[in-house]
C-alpha cells in the first residue's frame, strides 16, 4: 500500500514513531500527482518548492525529538477561495486569475501552526457558484472514480485531489452542499461545520450568511483532528461563534445506542436515484442493528429550500462580487472612462454562471422586486429553520442521503441550470439553517460511484454526528477503497 | 414572460455587465425560467413570519477603538492593475 | 406670486475615533496616500467587517443629545452603487433601522426660536478620495485613488425639510455641529471635511402645502458656500418658476469660485441601491438601562448651558448664546470665570477685542495667542484700578503679539494707571489754562464741552490717568 491511501492519523503515528519521513510521505504524494493530475486536474496552482521546505523543516523537528503537531508535515490541499498570503488564490475565476492576496484567511493562520505540507489550491466552481467544478473559469475537475463523470462540486477539486490521493486531506468550502456533495461523489468524508463555528476570515465569499469552511478528508477520524485545529471564535469574524470549541476527537467513540435517527419524507422522494436510495437505506438498517432508534419525520418547507437559497444566495452573491470591477486588484480590461472599464472587466472576466447568479441576485434586490422574492425568500428561510428547531426536539440527528444521484457526467446537466440547482435539494436547508452536517461513504451504486450518507446535527451539536459517523465507519470499509483512477498502486 | 427587455437592460447595468444582443434572449429565457421556478414560494403564507438575515442569532459583535498596523504601502497596491506615486490610477470618471 | 423655500439637510459628521468603523486602521488627516489601509478597507477578497464599539456609543449619544429615539435594534446595511472612491462597490450604511430617529434641536431666527425636527441619524462609512490630473472632475482624464479615508465613520444627521432661509440653514448647521462638539464625537473640522451637508430646496407658493420639486446640492463644506448656495438656488428657482417653467429634480453642483450652481445632468433612474442587509454584521441591540446611563454621560448641552450662563451670570440672552454657540468659546469662558474674572467683563472681552482679533486674523478660538487664563489676568487688573479699560485696549494688543503677562506688559510699558490726584491735578490746570475756549463754552453751561477737555488730558497722560478722576477734578475746579 502506498503511502498516499492512508488517511493522516495512519501517517501522523508512522512519522512520531520514525517509520517514515514527512519528505517520503511528499514525494509520494507528489509522484501520484504526476501519476494521475493530467487526467484529473483537482489543482489550480500546485506549490511543489515550498512543500518540500515544509517537509524538510518537519522532518528536522522530529529528527531533533520535538513533538510534532497532528497534521504536522503531512501534504494536504487548499480550495482556492480561501486567502493565501503569497499564494494565488482566484477562486478559479478569471477575473482573479493573477491575484495574490496580501494576507492570510484566517483558517490558514491556525493551519500554519501545525505545520502542515500545503501541496496547493483546488480547482472549484467560479466563486463556489455550482456543483460539478465544471464552472471553473479555467478547466474543469474530473472524478478519480470515472473520468467521464464529475467530481461534484463547487468544492470538487478539494474532495477528487482526496480521492485521487493527490491530497491526504483538504479544505473545502460548503453554501449549499459544496463540500458534502463532492464528498458523496467521490467516496470520501466531507464535513460542514456549524454557521460560524469555523472563521469565514480569509474565505472568499459568496453568499455570506451561507458560507462555511470545512474539512474533507480519508475519514471520520481525520474530519475531527482538522475540525479541532480550524474551529474557534474569531475577532476577525463578527459572526464566529463565541462559543466553547470541545475536543471533537472525545466525540469518536462507537455508540450509537438510544441514538434517536430522523428520516426526513421529503428527502427520500421524486428524482431519488434507486441506487442512491437503497444504498442510503441500508446503511440507516445498520444504524438500527447497533441499537439506534429511527423514526420517521416531516420537514414540511423542503420544497421551498430550493427557491429560498436561489433567491438568497445570489442576491448575496450580486453585492459581494461588485468589489470585482478591475479598480484596485484583479484583472482590468480598460474602457474609455470608468463606467466602460467596470463593465467590460467584469463582462470579460466572469463566466456565464456567476454573470447568471449576479443578474438574478440583482433582479430580486432590484427596486420594485425585493419585497416579492428577496424578503419572501427571507421568510420561508425562517420557516426551513423552524422545521429543524421542531424535528430537533424529537430526534437527536437527522439522516438523509447527500446528493440524490451518484456523481453525472461531464456535460450532462450544464445546458440545464434549474436541473443542476435541483441536485442541492438534500443539502441546501442546513444552510439554509446554519446546521453541520457531514458526508460519509456508504456504498457504491450498480456502475461502481460512490455514494455518502449525510448526518444532520444541531447547531453546535458536531459532536454528535462525527460519533454516529465514527461509529457506522467501523462496520464497513467504503472509507478505505481508493478510487480506480491510474489503477491501485499503479 | 415576465422579464422583458427593458428588465434585462436594467439589471445589465445594475450588475455593470453588457449582455451582447444575440444573447437577451437566452439570458432572458433563463431568467424567466428561473422566476417561474421559484414561484412556489408565493404560495407560503408567509404573513406572521420575520425575515431570517443571519444563520444563526448572534448580536452586539463589537470591536474595541484600538489602532492595528495597517499594511504597507506596497502591498496594498500589489495588485493594482495600475498605479502612479502609491495611487490607484483609473481613466475618466463621469460622475453620477 | 410669492414663493417660500422649503430647505432641508443632510450633515454628515466625521467621528473622532481612533480606528475606522469596520477595521483597525487609523483614521487621521493628512497622512501620506494609501497608508492608513488594510486588506478590510481595501475591499480585498474574503475579508469582513467589524463594528468599532465606539461608533456605536457615538450614535446613540449624538441621538439622545439631539433628541432622538434610539432604536433599541438597529442594524447596517449595504447600499449598492459602483464607484472608484468605494471598494467594495457598496456603502456599509443603514436603512430602515438606523441608530436614532424623530429627534429635533431649536435654532434662533429673527422671530425668534424655531424647532427643527431630525428625521434619523445613521452610522456609515466614508468613501475614499479620488484625485483628478486636471483641474476638476470633468476634464481630467485619469485620476488617482487614495483610499486613506474609506471607512472613516460617519454620522449622517437627517433633517425635515422644515428650514426655509439660507440663515436658518446656517442656524441649524452651526448648532448641530456646537452639539457635535459639546458630546465630544466629532473635531467639527469644516477645513478638513469632517462636516459636510447635502442641501434640498424646493420652493412653493406662499402659504401652500404642498412641497415643490427640489434640487439637490452635495458636499457643501463651509457655512459661506452653505448660505451662498442656497440663496442662489433660491434666486435660481424663482426665476425659473416666474418665467413659467418648471424645476427639475436633480443634483446640483455648487461652484464657489464662480457662485453658481451647475446642473450634473444625471440619469434618469441612476440610483437603484437595492439595499439589503449586511449579512457580515450582527444586529446591534441596546437596552433601556444602557441608552439611560447614554443619556447620564452627557455633557451639559448649548441650550442649557445658554440657560445656565444667564441664570448663573445675569448675562443676556443674546451673550450666552453666543457664547454658548460653540465648546470651545464656552469652554474659554468658564477657564476666565475659574480664573476669578468677573463674568461680565469676561463676557464683553470676548465678544469684543478677542473676537476681532480672532476674526481678522481667521482663527478660532482654541488657537487664540491670547488665552482664558492671560485674559482673565488682564480684567483682574482692570478690577484692581492698576490699568484703565482703555489702557486694557492697549494691553490686549501687546498680549496678543507676545507671551508675556499682563502685570508684566504693564510694568514693561509703563501702563500703570495715574491714580496720584497731584499729578493728574497738574494736567488738568495745565488744560484748563490752554483752552479758554471750552472752558467758558461749559461755563456758558454747554456742559457737554468737558469731555474735549478730558480727552486733552488723557492725550497729554498718554491715557493713563484715571478717568473718573479726571472728571472730578476737571468738574469741581470748573465749577468753583
Amino acid at each position: 500500500m502506498r503511502l498516499f491511501e492512508q488517511p493522516a492519523h495512519v501517517l501522523h503515528d508512522m512519522l512520531v514513531k520514525k517509520e517514515i519521513t514527512s519528505a517520503e510521505l511528499t514525494q509520494d504524494v507528489l509522484a501520484r500527482m504526476d501519476e494521475v493530475e493530467g487526467d484529473v486536474k483537482a489543482y489550480l496552482h500546485v506549490t511543489k518548492e515550498a512543500a518540500l521546505v515544509q517537509a524538510k523543516a518537519a522532518d528536522e523537528k522530529i529528527a531533533r525529538g520535538d513533538a510534532i503537531a497532528f497534521l504536522e508535515g503531512i501534504p494536504c490541499a487548499i480550495k482556492d477561495n480561501i486567502c493565501t498570503k503569497g499564494v494565488p488564490t482566484t477562486c478559479a475565476s478569471k477575473i482573479l486569475e493573477h491575484f495574490v492576496p496580501p494576507y492570510d484567511a484566517t483558517v490558514m493562520t491556525k493551519l500554519e501552526k501545525e505545520h502542515p505540507v500545503m501541496l496547493g489550491k483546488t480547482n472549484m466552481d467560479e466563486f463556489a457558484m455550482g456543483g460539478s467544478t465544471e464552472n471553473s473559469g479555467f478547466y474543469p475537475t474530473h472524478n478519480p472514480w470515472d473520468t467521464d463523470c464529475v467530481p461534484g462540486g463547487s468544492s470538487g477539486g478539494s474532495a477528487a485531489a482526496v480521492a485521487a490521493g493527490t491530497a491526504i486531506w483538504a479544505l473545502g468550502s460548503d453554501t449549499g452542499g459544496s463540500i458534502r456533495q463532492p464528498a458523496s461523489f467521490c467516496g470520501v468524508v466531507g464535513m460542514k461545520p456549524t454557521y460560524g463555528r469555523v472563521s469565514r476570515y480569509g474565505l472568499v465569499a459568496y453568499a455570506s450568511s451561507l458560507d462555511q469552511i470545512g474539512p474533507i478528508a480519508r475519514d471520520v477520524t481525520d474530519c475531527a483532528h482538522i475540525l479541532n485545529v480550524i474551529a474557534g471564535h474569531d475577532e476577525m469574524d463578527s459572526t464566529s461563534a463565541d462559543a466553547a470549541v470541545p475536543d471533537f476527537t472525545k466525540a469518536l467513540k462507537e455508540d450509537v445506542k438510544g441514538l434517536k435517527i430522523g428520516l426526513p419524507k421529503e428527502y427520500f422522494v421524486k428524482g431519488m436515484d434507486a441506487d442512491v436510495e437503497k444504498t442510503v437505506r441500508a446503511a440507516i438498517d445498520k444504524f438500527k442493528e447497533l441499537g439506534a432508534e429511527v423514526v420517521e419525520i416531516s420537514l414540511p418547507h423542503t420544497d421551498y429550500a430550493i427557491s429560498t437559497y436561489y433567491l438568497i444566495a445570489p442576491a448575496e452573491a450580486a453585492t459581494n462580487l461588485e468589489r470585482y470591477d478591475g479598480i484596485s486588484y484583479g484583472e482590468r480590461v480598460n474602457g474609455a472612462d470608468v463606467v466602460e472599464l467596470m463593465t467590460n472587466t467584469r463582462s470579460e472576466k466572469f463566466g456565464e454562471e456567476v454573470k447568471r447568479r449576479i443578474m438574478i441576485g440583482n433582479y430580486a434586490l432590484s427596486a420594485g422586486y425585493y419585497d416579492a422574492y428577496y424578503l419572501k425568500a427571507l421568510k420561508v428561510r425562517t420557516l426551513v429553520q423552524q422545521d429543524f428547531t421542531e424535528a430537533f426536539e424529537k430526534v437527536d440527528v437527522i439522516m438523509a442521503p447527500t446528493a440524490p444521484t451518484p456523481a453525472f457526467r461531464i456535460g450532462e446537466l450544464v445546458s440545464d441550470p434549474l436541473q443542476m440547482y435541483l441536485q442541492d435539494i438534500c443539502t441546501v436547508p442546513l444552510n439554509l439553517a446554519g446546521l453541520p452536517g457531514i458526508s460519509v461513504p456508504c456504498g457504491f451504486s450498480s456502475k461502481g460511484m460512490p455514494i455518502g450518507l449525510q448526518i444532520i446535527g444541531k447547531a453546535l451539536d458536531e459532536e454528535t454526528i462525527l460519533r454516529a459517523a465514527y461509529t457506522y465507519e467501523q462496520t464497513q470499509d467504503f472509507h478505505t477503497k481508493m478510487a480506480s483512477i491510474g489503477g491501485k498502486n499503479a | 414572460m415576465k422579464v422583458t427587455k427593458k428588465d434585462l437592460d436594467n439589471v445589465a447595468v445594475l450588475s455593470r455587465l453588457s449582455i451582447p444582443e444575440e444573447q437577451a434572449d437566452k439570458y432572458m429565457g433563463q431568467m424567466d425560467a428561473f422566476l417561474t421556478y421559484v414561484e412556489n414560494l408565493s404560495g407560503v403564507d408567509t404573513e406572521q413570519v420575520q425575515p431570517t438575515t443571519y444563520a444563526l442569532p448572534m448580536q452586539n459583535v463589537f470591536r474595541e477603538d484600538v489602532v492595528k498596523p495597517s499594511l504597507d504601502r506596497e502591498a496594498a497596491l500589489s495588485n493594482a492593475p495600475l498605479k502612479e506615486d502609491g495611487y490607484f490610477k483609473v481613466p475618466r470618471v463621469l460622475e453620477e | 406670486m410669492n414663493y417660500e423655500a422649503v430647505i432641508g439637510l443632510e450633515i454628515h459628521c466625521e467621528l473622532k475615533t481612533k480606528t475606522k468603523i469596520f477595521c483597525g486602521c487609523e483614521t487621521g488627516f493628512g497622512a501620506e496616500q494609501n497608508t492608513h489601509v488594510c486588506p478590510v478597507c481595501l475591499g480585498l477578497p474574503g475579508v469582513l467587517p467589524t463594528i468599532n464599539k465606539r461608533v456605536v456609543e457615538f450614535g446613540i449619544k449624538a441621538g439622545l443629545a439631539t433628541n432622538c429615539t434610539i432604536n433599541q435594534y438597529s442594524k447596517f446595511d449595504r447600499k449598492n452603487y459602483y464607484y472608484p472612491d468605494l471598494p467594495k462597490n457598496w456603502q456599509t450604511s443603514q436603512y430602515d433601522l438606523p441608530i436614532a430617529e424623530h429627534g429635533w434641536v431649536d435654532i434662533d431666527t429673527e422671530s425668534g426660536k424655531k424647532r427643527i425636527r431630525l428625521t434619523r441619524i445613521h452610522m456609515e462609512e466614508d468613501a475614499g478620495k479620488l484625485v483628478h490630473s486636471g483641474t476638476n472632475i470633468k476634464d481630467s482624464a485619469t485620476s488617482n485613488v487614495d483610499y486613506n479615508r474609506t471607512g472613516v465613520p460617519l454620522l449622517e444627521i437627517v433633517s425635515e425639510p422644515d428650514l426655509s432661509s439660507a440663515e436658518e440653514a446656517r442656524a441649524y448647521m452651526e448648532k448641530i455641529k456646537a452639539i457635535m462638539e459639546y458630546i465630544d464625537v466629532s473635531n467639527c473640522r469644516m477645513e478638513e471635511g469632517n462636516l459636510r451637508a447635502d442641501i434640498n430646496v424646493s420652493l412653493r407658493p406662499e402659504g401652500s402645502k404642498e412641497l415643490g420639486t427640489r434640487t439637490e446640492m452635495k458636499n457643501i463644506n463651509s457655512f459661506k458656500s452653505l448660505e451662498d448656495a442656497i440663496n442662489y438656488e433660491i434666486e435660481r428657482q424663482t426665476e425659473v418658476l416666474e418665467d413659467g417653467g418648471h424645476i427639475v429634480q436633480e443634483t446640483r453642483t455648487w461652484d464657489p469660485e464662480r457662485g453658481i450652481t451647475l446642473s450634473m445632468r444625471s440619469k434618469e433612474n441612476a440610483h437603484d441601491y437595492r439595499y439589503m442587509p449586511e449579512p457580515d454584521l450582527p444586529p446591534i441591540v441596546t437596552t433601556a438601562e444602557q441608552i439611560e446611563a447614554f443619556r447620564k454621560e452627557l455633557p451639559e448641552l448649548p441650550d442649557a448651558r445658554r440657560e445656565r450662563l444667564q441664570q448663573e451670570f445675569g448675562l443676556s440672552d443674546y451673550d450666552a448664546g453666543i457664547i454658548t454657540s460653540t465648546r470651545a468659546m464656552a469652554e474659554y469662558f468658564d477657564a476666565m470665570v475659574s480664573e476669578g474674572a468677573d463674568a461680565k467683563a469676561a463676557a464683553n472681552w470676548m465678544m469684543g477685542d478677542l473676537s476681532k482679533n480672532l476674526n481678522a486674523e481667521g482663527k478660532e478660538i482654541q488657537d487664540s495667542p491670547v488665552d482664558a487664563k492671560r485674559l482673565a489676568q488682564m480684567i483682574a487688573l482692570i478690577d484692581k484700578g492698576t490699568i484703565s479699560s482703555k489702557i486694557a485696549k492697549t494691553v490686549f494688543k501687546e498680549m496678543w503679539a507676545s507671551d508675556a503677562s499682563p502685570e508684566q506688559i504693564v510694568k514693561d510699558k509703563g501702563l500703570v494707571q495715574i491714580t496720584d490726584t497731584k499729578e493728574i491735578e497738574g494736567v488738568v490746570d495745565a488744560v484748563i489754562a490752554a483752552n479758554p475756549k471750552a472752558v467758558e463754552e461749559y461755563k456758558a453751561g454747554k456742559k457737554k464741552a468737558i469731555g474735549a477737555l478730558v480727552g486733552q488730558v488723557m492725550k497729554q497722560t498718554k491715557g493713563k490717568a484715571n478717568p473718573q478722576m479726571v472728571n472730578q477734578l476737571l468738574a469741581s475746579k470748573l465749577d468753583n
